[in-house]
């Protein structure tokens, strides 16, 4: 990993942005799977839960990765 | 340390120091670091968002595993047919024993029934033949006698609907309609 020292301020503000923006579609398709996996557990359709959640564990997976690399930015 | 040519106080307006009011040369804020720090953390934030939701997954998960699946439901003798007159109801226990539902006689071979519980609050409802309705008095809602559809009122959803049969003078209930539940 590289590190945070590499980059001026407006470089690491640019990379935040960037990892900002990817977060921020990663939680809201969490959000989405989330709603539609309660509205399949109700309806009484558990096909769908499992891969739903693996879908939610590898959005998570990336999120945090994501975040270790913005700690490394200012380490 | 290596020299950061844009380290200083840049105002939100990106004029320079000399021509900002006397407020913010007194109290100078790094704004560009300010709003970098506040994206970081705002991103860190999110991943305990994301976190939260993995976390309402896997209940889900978790609940799907243990809860109890209902089979079909059981047939249960509701009444003697002579015992409950024409424009007569009759509250009843169905599906389950601690679940309220009524029974109402529209003519002579006519039965109806439906889950008590309104759809809007759970109120029990009332049976009021002679205005072919189902009336909750909790907020003046009122349905449809034949159908449970709702006529006027808060209630949104049509009241749950109970199957019948009648064999040898006895009403017996058969299951729920699904479509309506």
């Amino acid at each position: 990993m590289k590190h945070g020292g590499r980059f001026v301020r407006s470089q690491k503000m640019t990379i935040v942005n960037g990892i900002l923006a990817i977060v921020l579609i990663l939680v809201i398709l969490q959000l989405w799977l989330l709603v539609a996996t309660t509205n399949a557990y109700l309806g009484d359709e558990t096909g769908f839960l499992v891969p739903a959640a693996l879908a939610s564990a590898l959005c998570l997976a990336l999120i945090l990765g994501l975040i270790r690399y913005l700690y490394g930015l200012d380490r | 340390m290596r020299h950061d040519p844009e380290i200083g106080t840049i105002a939100p307006d990106g004029r320079p120091l000399s021509e900002q009011p006397r407020w913010r040369k007194d109290f100078p804020i790094d704004w560009p670091r300010d709003e970098y720090v506040s994206r970081r953390d705002f991103t860190k934030f999110l991943a305990l968002t994301s976190l939260s939701f993995f976390i309402g997954q896997v209940t889900i998960l978790v609940l799907n595993q243990f809860r109890t699946r209902r089979g079909a439901l059981p047939i249960v003798a509701v009444t003697r047919a002579a015992d409950v007159p024409v424009g007569g109801s009759l509250v009843f226990a169905y599906p389950e024993p601690d679940s309220h539902a009524i029974l109402v006689r529209l003519a002579e071979d006519r039965f109806v029934a439906y889950d008590q519980q309104c759809t809007h609050l759970l109120c029990p409802v009332i049976a009021q033949p002679d205005q072919d309705r189902l009336h909750c008095p909790c907020h003046n809602g009122n349905f449809d006698l034949e159908t449970g559809r709702v006529l006027s009122g808060p209630p949104e959803r049509p009241l749950t609907r109970i199957e019948l049969t009648v064999r040898g003078g006895v009403v017996y209930a058969t299951g729920v309609d699904v479509r309506s539940a």
